[in-house]
């Protein structure tokens, strides 16, 4: 994923940053794939297109302004992710069922 | 901007070699030593500009390819060559870098890219032989980087080995095709063997001894390997490859140490490596020539794009309000 926000005003003629997700096949998750430089929406489109879906085994296309996307910070990942650090009782490991019985 | 260090003390360094140790991966917006940083923009620019200028050696032959399927092929890889700058440019912008810079760097003569694409493409042949000894050993390359420390990099290996082994197999079969066909056709691929063997074994780099950089980027498992332990393996795979089409590796050292069970080669020609990395190869000039027509060239699209981009957003501010 692209690091900064403030290179993406297309000052090189290039056009700003766009994060690349793929889909590769009907029913799977969109993934990021990387990103490209492109001047509006539908040229990001084609340019992940030529870049990121070049045999045939993408089914659909998502780009995304790297500059929308606000993402955790790595720095604050512990206190940010530790409500579910003491919560064991969120697996199904934590809870006992009777000897010989298929819960699930 | 990613994770700009405010201070760069002892904690955060020890911290740093911890997860590295530890095999962690490092992502964009994690602290890292600023000379990790500026060792990676520096590898992985070069790698994505190698990629690029890589385009010019193999895109000499698209309008003579001796037929439609070789042509269609053809293109396709140096089309994949273009994807697998793009991939390794996108990368190196995680860093904090904006992809205009690099492609500056390039231009100007103050980036590096790969020797290899400092030699000329004479005949058909070399465009087998490229793709089965250059493109067999940037596989062999990239796999190991694969597992770079660096998640961006890392991934874009993932995705340019999957897509290089096509490469390497168009290459090997022409190379196989041209071999066992007329003696002429067998003595042009023979030749083209001959010019295009050694410049391989310098694409791996210095020797272990004079490598300045490997030492670093091995602590920080951004290479797996040295140079040369992944030059012998590049070798030992492609000596039996060659025994297979019936052609001959242009090295009379050559000889299998059934001890060590790798095959031994001579001595590299490293005043010509000195060379071509100094700017001097046979056709240094000529591609970065092309490089620069391509890039002006292109100008007039970049400026079209943009301000219909910028034509399209006024129609749609002015129809909103």
């Amino acid at each position: 994923m692209a690091a900064s926000t403030d290179q993406a005003d297309g000052a090189s003629g290039e056009g700003p940053l766009w994060e690349v997700f793929t889909q590769e096949k009907q029913g799977a998750p969109h993934e990021h794939a990387g990103s490209v430089h492109a001047p509006d929406a539908e040229m990001a489109l084609q340019n992940a297109r030529d870049v990121y879906a070049r045999r045939g085994d993408i089914v659909s296309l998502w780009v995304v302004p790297s500059s929308a996307i606000i993402a955790s910070s790595p720095g604050e990942s512990g206190p940010f992710f530790d409500p579910a650090d003491d919560k064991p009782y969120r697996h199904p490991q934590f809870y006992k069922t009777p000897r010989g019985v298929r819960v699930y | 901007m990613a994770a700009t260090p405010t201070r760069e003390d002892n904690a955060s360094n020890a911290a740093f070699e911890a997860r590295i140790a530890a095999g962690e991966t490092i992502e964009p917006k994690d602290w890292m030593p600023e000379r990790y940083r500026q060792q990676l923009m520096r590898m992985m620019s070069q790698h994505a500009h190698s990629e690029i200028v890589g385009m010019l050696p193999e895109g000499n032959w698209i309008t003579r390819a001796p037929s439609l399927r070789r042509k269609m092929c053809l293109l396709a890889k140096v089309q994949d060559e273009a994807g697998h700058g793009l991939y390794i440019y996108c990368a190196t912008e995680t860093l904090g870098v904006d992809r205009a810079q690099l492609i500056d760097q390039l231009l100007t003569g103050k980036a590096k890219y790969s020797s290899i694409f400092n030699y000329p493409t004479l005949t058909w042949a070399d465009i087998g032989v490229i793709g089965w000894f250059v493109d067999g050993a940037a596989i062999v390359n990239q796999t190991v980087l694969a597992k770079a420390s660096y998640g961006p990099y890392a991934r874009a290996m993932v995705r340019i080995c999957k897509e290089e082994n096509f490469h390497k197999r168009q290459g090997f079969e022409i190379v196989a095709t041209m071999a066992s066909g007329t003696p002429g056709q067998h003595a042009m691929v023979q030749d083209a063997v001959n010019r295009w063997w050694w410049p391989t074994l310098m694409m791996f780099g210095p020797s272990d001894a004079n490598s300045p950089n490997s030492a670093e980027l091995l602590r920080w498992r951004v290479k797996r390997f040295s140079n040369d332990e992944l030059r012998q393996r590049f070798v030992d795979l492609t000596v039996a490859q060659a025994q297979a089409v019936k052609l001959t590796l242009p090295d009379p050292k050559l000889r299998y140490n059934a001890e060590t069970k790798h095959w031994e080669f001579g001595e590299i020609d490293w005043a010509e490596f000195k060379q071509v990395i100094g700017g001097n190869g046979p056709c240094n000039r000529e591609r970065l020539a092309a490089r620069r027509a391509a890039h002006d060239n292109g100008a007039w699209v970049r400026h079209a794009a943009a301000a219909y981009a910028e034509k399209q957003r006024r129609a749609g501010a002015a129809s909103a309000a």
